[in-house]
């Protein structure tokens, strides 16, 4: 009866050493003559694709864009980077949809000019400039990785983001944030309607004002706003502008060069008012069925 | 999902036609059924340029002795232009089923324009002094050299490619409308119109004529009503947002302005470009890169927002 008399050790906090072994989440060598490590728990390589080119930022190309389709430019973008190169420049978009869409690796993209709809969308990684103005659901769906517009964003920019930074220094349209899941969106100036709909997690900062049914129906994360805001959406309430937020919005606007002359004190903070939240409850027709 | 697009020079004169053609075919992806064009040139003094059409593309390929018939309604309208005492100065055919007629001004334009339509087939697509619009099947290069709109030099033009999600592919639904009575107006919409049958009707009950069944004539009728009673521009466009349901994005050209209207959702795409000299703008930005290679600052207008510009 000797397992009875073993008593778990369940003082995981004492070691992080302690702890990080039982997860499994120590480094590994192997014993043999090669010595060759095959797990680390901090090493890079764990977390990109395996398919990931692997590329140099400092090898530099420029690619025309006229007079190439947009599977073309987007081809070409991949065939670049085959070769090496980490920093790709695209000239004369011309308001091209969809360029740049789908980029798993790290790559800076400069972008000079302007794209249509869907541009740089489905990212996972990269570092994208927009050196103009971007159409409707830019960084649609992003993962990871920054996107700084330089200029003016059309209608549901952001839609559905899951991560990075998307950044647009001039006005957006409307329904910015549309049903974002993570991430940040930051916008220098206005934000058109119903921005922030059905968000569910994430941070959006609007450093102008905003139109009407700010929030509408959000389930969770936080908006901020620097400017006036037309009305409030159904189920979003004002919340208190803590230091940590404070603390949070400076860095991450003067990281993008949006700090406001006068600080971020006057930001207003918006959050979900969980009013509607009601996932237990059962519907009409399921209530019937228990009873 | 259908393709607009404006554009309207400022104190001067440029190639409308092509630029508008140009435009079009970049937007050829947001609606390849039917194009249409409404180009406005200097006012002429007195006489008026009437665009009318006798029958469809696609009664052309049926046969039946559609080219007798024809033939037969083109000499009956002509037959009724002069029992109302109008003269016919010019007359150019577009297609075999189209005519552009200059004639000069009858009394009562409104009773010659209504009685023309009861012609089997016919229908005015327009009627002013200074607007000429065509719209025809097939995209925008081939409606433009089919109707010789290469080379119109004039001061504002609006457009449309059309998707058709509300009605049928043909010249009686295909884009824009002219504003029936009303010289010199025409609408281009993409959208949807949710109470188009209500608003219809109370039109109708006003005494106005409906000759498709697609919700953007409803917007042509309207403004057309306006503009009849006074109502500037701007004003009626304001209250269609309020009165007219749905989501939409409209463009309206007269004689000398050309408007916008955005619905209060801010469904529908609009991307604008203002400069001293030109306005542009379109559904995408690849409509207005196709006419200005520069780099250029560009802008979506927000809901409800309204706009109107003089040439």
């Amino acid at each position: 009866m000797a397992g009875m008399s073993w008593t778990p050790d369940l003082d995981y906090g004492k070691s992080q050493e302690t702890r990080a072994r039982d997860l499994g989440m120590n480094t590994e060598p192997l014993t043999g003559r090669s010595m060759e490590v095959f797990f680390e728990p901090a090493e890079e390589e764990n977390f990109v694709y395996p398919w990931a080119k692997d590329v140099d930022f400092n090898k530099r190309t420029e690619l025309d864009a006229d007079g190439l389709t947009t599977t073309e430019v987007n081809a070409k973008i991949r065939e670049l980077m085959d070769q090496g190169y980490g920093t790709i420049v695209i000239q004369n978009p011309r308001g091209k949809h969809s360029l740049g869409v789908g980029i798993l690796n790290r790559l800076n993209l400069i972008i000079e000019g302007s794209t249509g709809y869907f541009s740089t969308g489905l990212i996972d990684g990269p570092n994208v400039r927009v050196n103009g103005r971007v159409g409707w659901s830019c960084g649609e769906n992003m993962m990871s990785g920054t996107v700084v517009v330089e200029k003016n964003a059309g209608s549901t920019f952001g839609a559905a983001i899951r991560g990075g930074d998307l950044v647009c220094k001039g006005h957006v349209g409307s329904r910015t944030g549309i049903d974002m899941k993570g991430g940040t969106i930051i916008v220098g100036g206005d934000t058109g309607a119903l921005s922030g709909f059905m968000m569910q997690r994430g941070r959006m900062v609007v450093c102008g004002n905003a139109g009407k049914n700010l929030g509408d129906s959000m389930y969770d994360g936080t908006i901020y706003v620097g400017g006036k805001i037309r009305s409030l959406g159904v189920d979003a309430v004002e919340a208190e502008l803590t230091q940590l937020d404070q603390a949070w919005l400076t860095r991450k606007l003067t990281q993008y060069g949006l700090m406001p002359e006068q600080g971020v004190g006057h930001f207003t903070k918006i959050v979900a008012g969980k009013q509607l939240w009601n996932y237990d409850n059962l519907e009409p027709t399921e209530k019937k069925l228990i009873l | 999902m259908c393709g607009i697009a404006g554009l309207i020079h400022r104190g001067k004169q440029s190639n409308v036609g092509a630029e508008m053609t140009a435009m079009l075919q970049a937007l050829k992806h947001r609606g390849p059924d039917s194009t249409g064009f409404a180009v406005y040139g200097p006012p002429s003094a007195g006489d008026l340029v009437m665009r009318f059409k006798v029958a469809e593309q696609e009664d052309m390929g049926k046969g039946h002795g559609i080219e007798a018939r024809i033939a037969e309604r083109i000499d009956e309208v002509e037959k009724r232009i002069a029992e109302k005492g109008a003269v016919i100065k010019h007359r150019d055919m577009a297609t075999p089923y189209a005519r552009r007629w200059v004639i000069s001004p009858a009394s009562d334009m409104e009773a010659l324009a209504a009685y023309i339509e009861e012609v089997d087939g016919a229908e005015i697509l327009s009627l002013g002094s200074a607007l000429e619009l065509v719209k025809d099947l097939g995209d925008a290069t081939v409606v433009s050299g089919q109707y010789g709109l290469g080379d119109f030099t004039g001061t504002h033009a609006i457009g449309h490619t059309r998707m058709a999600t509300e009605s049928d592919v043909d010249i009686r639904s295909a884009h824009p409308y002219w504003a029936f009575p009303y010289n010199d107006v025409s609408v281009v919409h993409n959208g949807q119109i949710t109470n188009y049958w209500n608003m219809r009707r109370q039109m109708e009950r006003l005494g106005h004529r409906f000759q498709s069944n697609c919700d953007s004539e409803l917007l042509a009728v309207y403004v057309a009503h306006d503009l009849a009673n006074g109502v500037a521009l701007e004003d009626s466009l304001r209250k269609s947002i309020e009165e007219i349901d749905g989501v939409f994005t409209y463009l309206v050209a007269t004689k000398d302005k050309l408007g916008m209207a955005k619905d209060t959702m801010a469904a529908k795409p609009l991307v604008l470009y203002e400069s001293d000299d030109l306005i542009a703008m379109a559904s995408e930005e690849v409509a207005i890169r196709a006419i200005l290679p520069q780099e250029i600052d560009t802008y979506d207008p927000y809901d409800e927002e309204v706009r109107v510009w003089q040439a």
